[in-house]
C-alpha cells in the first residue's frame, strides 16, 4: 500500500520548480495506510514558502484522484513535521541532476558553482537572494547568462 | 494565560510585526536585488510568525486560530518590542533594525534549539537555518554604510542614534520569564544580552560609529504599550478581517 502511495506521489512536483518531484525535494518524511486514511507527513522547505500549501493540496487531490482506482482510502491527510528541519542534503542525486538540467545551479556544500547554460566556473553572485526565497541569482562571466542558485539549507 | 503563551506570543509578535514592516519595501526597494532581498526575508520573518502563532493558538485556552490572533487583536494585546514597529525611515534605518533583530534571532534562535519545549525546539531549530542567512547580508550592509561615504555614514550614524535605544527591551525579564528559564524552556535575557551586545559592539567599534550615550530605554512593548506607530499599522494589516470577518483568499 504505501508502496502505491509513493508511486502516485511521483506525479507531485513543486510548483515553482516543476522538474522535481516531492520525493526529489525530500520533503516526504513519512507515508502511513490503514483502512480508512492515508496519512502523508511532511517537512517544510522554507517557513514562508508559499509553494508549501499547494504541494499540500496537490499531494490530497492527486491521492483522492489516482487512490481511488487502485483500492488506497478515500480520506488524505496531510501532517506538518517541523522537526528535523529540512536540508537540501534531502534533495536526491536525480534530483540535482534535474534541476541542473532545468537551468539552476543544484546546492554545492564545496561551494563549486558552475554556469548550468556552458558549463564555466567563471561565475558571479548578483544577489544573495533569486526568484524565490531557496535560490540566489548568479551571473555566468563567460556566456554572460544569469542563472538560479538553489542555496546550501 | 500562562506564561508559556506569553512567552510564545511575544516572540511571535516581534516576528509578525517586524515581517509586516519589512514587507512595505516590497516593490518600492532601492534597486531590484534589494527589492528582492527584504522581500524574501520578510516571507521568512511572517513563516516564523506563522510557526509561532499556529504554537501560540494551541497553548490558549479558547478556540482562537493563527489567524485570529494575528488579525483580531487589538494594539494593546500585541506584545512585540516596540524596535520592530519603528517605521522603515531610510534604508539604513532599515538595515540597522534588521541588522540588530538578525543578530537577537540569532542567539534566540540558537538556545531556544536546545528548549525542553520540542515544538518551540523545532521551530528555533528552522527558523535558525534562515537567520543565518539573513544576519550575513544585513551584517554586511551595515559595513558597507558604514565605511562607504560620508552620506552613507552620517545617515546609518542617525539611525543609530535614533534605534539604539530601542534594543534594551529585548532583554528585559521578568519573574515568569526567570521561572521559564529555570524550567529550561525560554532562552536566558541575560546571556542573550551578553551575546548581542558583544556581536554588535564588536562589529560597531571596527566603525567610526558611535553609540549615542543618553541612557534613555525604551520599554513597554511586552504588555501592550506602544507607540503610535503600532496602532497605524495595525489598520492596514487587519483592515480586510476586521471590514470582512472571516473572509478567505
Amino acid at each position: 500500500m504505501k508502496n502505491k502511495v509513493k508511486q502516485i506521489l511521483t506525479q507531485v512536483t513543486d510548483p515553482e520548480i516543476p522538474v522535481l518531484s516531492l520525493d526529489d525535494l525530500g520533503v516526504i518524511r513519512n507515508i502511513e495506510v490503514n483502512d480508512n486514511e492515508i496519512i502523508v507527513t511532511i517537512t517544510p522547505t522554507y517557513s514562508g514558502c508559499p509553494a508549501m500549501e499547494v504541494m499540500e493540496q496537490d499531494i490530497i487531490d492527486v491521492l483522492k484522484k489516482e487512490g481511488r482506482r487502485v483500492g488506497l482510502p478515500t480520506k488524505v491527510t496531510v501532517i506538518t513535521q517541523l522537526s528535523p528541519a529540512w536540508t537540501t542534503d534531502w534533495i536526491t542525486e536525480k534530483g540535482k541532476k534535474a534541476l541542473f538540467e532545468y537551468g539552476i545551479m543544484p546546492p554545492s556544500k564545496k561551494g563549486e558553482i558552475i554556469c548550468p547554460q556552458c558549463k564555466s566556473k567563471n561565475v558571479e553572485l548578483l544577489s544573495q537572494f533569486g526568484s524565490t526565497a531557496c535560490k540566489a541569482l548568479y551571473k555566468c562571466k563567460e556566456c554572460l547568462e544569469p542563472f538560479d542558485y538553489f542555496k546550501c539549507h | 494565560m500562562s506564561a508559556e503563551y506569553n512567552y510564545v506570543l511575544n516572540l511571535a509578535d516581534n516576528t509578525l510585526i517586524l515581517g509586516q514592516r519589512l514587507s512595505e519595501w516590497c516593490g518600492v526597494g532601492p534597486f531590484l536585488e534589494e527589492d528582492l532581498a527584504l522581500t524574501n526575508t520578510a516571507l521568512d520573518i511572517i513563516g516564523q510568525a506563522k510557526m509561532l502563532l499556529e504554537f501560540a493558538a494551541e497553548l490558549k485556552d479558547s478556540d482562537d486560530s493563527a489567524d485570529d490572533l494575528a488579525f483580531m487583536r487589538d494594539q494593546h494585546e500585541f506584545k512585540n518590542v516596540i524596535l520592530v514597529e519603528q517605521p522603515n525611515g531610510d534604508y539604513s534605518q532599515t538595515l540597522l533594525r534588521q541588522y540588530f533583530m538578525d543578530v537577537y534571532h540569532l542567539h534566540l534562535y540558537t538556545a531556544l534549539s536546545n528548549s525542553k519545549n520540542e515544538q518551540l525546539a523545532g521551530i528555533a531549530a528552522k527558523s535558525l537555518k534562515e537567520v543565518n542567512y539573513h544576519l550575513e547580508r544585513s551584517d554586511l550592509w551595515i559595513k558597507r554604510m558604514a565605511h562607504g561615504t560620508e552620506e552613507s555614514f552620517n545617515r546609518l550614524q542617525a539611525s543609530l542614534d535614533k534605534l539604539w535605544h530601542y534594543h534594551h527591551e529585548l532583554f528585559e525579564e521578568s519573574d515568569e520569564l526567570t521561572e521559564l528559564v529555570e524550567q529550561g524552556i525560554a532562552a536566558d535575557p541575560k546571556q542573550l544580552k551578553e551575546l548581542w551586545e558583544s556581536e554588535v559592539n564588536g562589529l560597531l567599534s571596527s566603525t567610526p560609529l558611535k553609540i549615542p550615550q543618553t541612557g534613555w530605554k525604551a520599554t513597554g512593548g511586552r504588555v501592550g504599550n506602544h507607540s503610535e506607530y503600532l496602532g497605524l499599522m495595525l489598520c492596514e494589516m487587519q483592515f480586510l478581517q476586521r471590514a470582512y470577518p472571516n473572509c478567505e483568499w
